[in-house]
């Protein structure tokens, strides 16, 4: 086993120095005990961002805006937080936003995650409206393989259906 | 430098080790239905077939008595050589419609040829013969080309049992993307993840898989070989990349983007170039299945509710197929083009029905609530799927005349997105 790992490791780091930073640091390790099938390990980033974005205090360091079942329209309450994120994308050009739409667990797997990038749309949207540039932010879904809560109840259902807006470094 | 090298393969020891899922997690089979009339079989044990390490015929029997359609006649311990022809009305008295005898021969080196011979006791014919070389770690892999012969000759269809199968595994915040022979049995892992994994599809040719991963933190489409573990972005564009399904020549790819807006249909090469729209809707188009028939078949909601289309894969443009009901989705058609399996809401229940083509009659095959993506087996006989049994994701098959039904779980784990691979070449 020891011989197979080491040369395994040994180009996952070879990788992992080569990475551009948007190749992901996937390489092969060795599995023999399948049929012909060589196992691979996805990378993930993840980062940290400004202190404003992450103070409990500042209006900022919420992400969510929360959708009613079936419908795709930002309700009354979350416009002030549409309004101070797009406020800080105008005041922060270089910032970058990805907006992940997210969906109840019912249903095809697929359409939900049509159904979370209808979300995401909207949000991304509303910010353009309040002068936050298209280049700026990347609307996606994660339909509904990301959910926060994991009962299959009403309440987590809705805690399910929305959008969070993560910045540069957070994603 | 070596110091800090060191150090870091430490590390990453660590990190695999705890990546890893707790224990090979392994696919165990149980039927809840079968057939109504079982066709009685016997299969004996080969002679000679002692000198294997491990048992072919056992294999053999295993897949056909989980086909639902053969139940086993026992003759015990007695193996019946193929060089010789049985007393077939005897075997008939036993209550066996059919008989296989077989023998393995020792060649020198580890290497061994198994013949074998199949019997139809009514009308004392023989069906067919045949020899296939095999290495003593081969046993299940020749158990199973035997049983598809068996299968083909006596259903007159090919069987399922060489086939592979892919699905994912959650455990705790674990994903796993994994291929199994259609038992279960030889489960090995293509792709561990943080993060979710969804719709894997099969190449045509059974080498690759192509499947959304959610590493990047969002959806993207990877194209991975299989025996290398390489594997190739093939859809990074803005917005989501979903739902890939390969062509029937294993060229191009028809997948879903929203680059250009809401979720629709593009179609590219396997390598990822050449992208160009399939159609254009007002709504959501997605989970596209490019069927043997030159049709896309998929979901939209153009018409106010999700129900399935197709288009030809040349575009043009679409036709409404299904009708009954305000939730259609995730289309798969049979690799003979009569049949369509999809999911249905029926009274708010989630469940696998098939569509005639021809004669546009609908059946729901299930009585569960939470089925998703259904696969056919290569000969449309079964359809494979997602559901869930105590709170747990589960694989389970039915027949697609909704007799047979078999359920396949994993030890503490949530399986789901199966896809059922296609004829080995």
């Amino acid at each position: 086993m020891k011989k197979l790992v080491i040369p395994a490791l040994l180009s996952l780091i070879l990788a992992a120095c080569s990475s551009t930073g948007t190749d992901n640091a996937a390489t092969k390790v060795e599995d023999r005990s399948g049929a012909g099938v060589a196992t691979v390990t996805a990378g993930s980033a993840s980062g940290s961002g400004i202190a404003a974005l992450t103070d409990p205090n500042n209006i900022l360091s919420k992400r969510s805006v929360f959708f009613d079942f079936d419908s795709y329209v930002i309700k009354s309450e979350a416009k002030p937080l549409v309004e101070a994120h797009a406020r800080f994308l105008v005041q922060n050009p270089q910032m970058k936003m990805l907006i992940q739409g997210n969906t109840d667990e019912r249903g095809s797997r697929e359409y939900n995650l049509a159904l979370g990038q209808k979300r995401a749309d909207v949000v991304k949207q509303a910010l353009m409206l309040l002068g936050a540039k298209e280049a700026q932010i990347e609307s996606v879904s994660l339909g509904e393989e990301k959910p926060r809560c994991d009962d299959a109840s009403e309440a987590c259902y809705a805690e399910n259906r929305r959008g969070d807006m993560l910045y540069s470094g957070e994603f | 430098m070596t110091r800090i090298l060191t150090a870091f393969r430490l590390l990453l020891v660590l990190a695999l080790a705890g990546f890893a899922l707790g224990a090979r997690a392994q696919l165990s089979i149980e039927i809840t239905g079968a057939g109504a009339s079982r066709f009685p079989v016997i299969i004996p044990i080969f002679q000679n077939e002692g000198q294997l390490p491990n048992s072919v015929t056992d294999v053999v029997r295993a897949d056909l008595d989980r086909s639902g359609l053969f139940s086993l006649v026992d003759l015990g311990p007695l193996a019946l050589p193929e060089s010789v022809v049985p007393d077939l009305p005897a075997l008939r008295g036993r209550g066996a419609d059919a008989v296989l005898t077989g023998s393995v021969i020792a060649q020198g080196g580890g290497r061994y040829e198994v013949r074998f011979r199949l019997f139809d006791t009514q009308t004392q014919m023989e069906l067919g013969a045949m020899a296939l070389p095999m290495m003593a770690s081969q046993n299940r892999l020749v158990g199973h080309r035997i049983a598809d012969f068996v299968y083909e000759k006596l259903t007159g269809q090919p069987g399922y049992f060489s086939t592979r199968i892919a699905y994912v595994i959650k455990s705790g915040t674990n994903f796993e993307l994994q291929v199994a022979d259609a038992d279960g049995m030889n489960a090995a892992t293509a792709l561990r993840s943080r993060e979710p994994i969804i719709s894997p599809s099969w190449s045509p040719d059974g080498q690759r898989l192509a499947y959304v991963s959610f590493e990047q933190k969002k959806p993207i489409i990877y194209v991975h070989t299989l025996a290398t573990g390489q594997r190739r972005v093939v859809a990074n564009f803005k917005g989501s990349n979903s739902a890939p399904t390969w062509a029937p020549d294993g060229n191009q790819l028809a997948v879903v983007l929203t680059k250009d807006g809401q979720s629709q249909l593009y179609v590219l090469n396997a390598d990822g170039s050449g992208v160009r729209r399939l159609a254009s809707s007002s709504g959501i188009d997605t989970e596209p299945f490019w069927g043997n028939d030159s049709n896309i078949y998929f979901t939209s909601d153009r018409g106010g509710s999700p129900q399935i289309y197709r288009i030809s894969a040349g575009g043009g443009s679409a036709q409404r197929v299904t009708f009954d009901g305000s939730y259609n989705v995730s289309p798969r058609l049979s690799a003979d083009g009569t049949l369509l399996a999809f999911i249905t809401r029926n009274a708010g229940r989630f469940q696998v029905a098939v569509q005639d083509l021809a004669t546009r009659q609908t059946t729901i095959l299930t009585d569960s609530a939470r089925d998703e993506s259904p696969s056919f087996a290569p000969n449309g006989r079964m359809i494979l799927y997602a559901t869930e049994s105590g709170g747990r994701g589960v694989l389970a098959a039915v027949s697609s005349d909704g007799r047979i039904k078999q359920r396949l779980t994993v030890q503490a784990a949530d399986v789901r997105e199966p896809a059922w691979g296609p004829q080995p070449r």
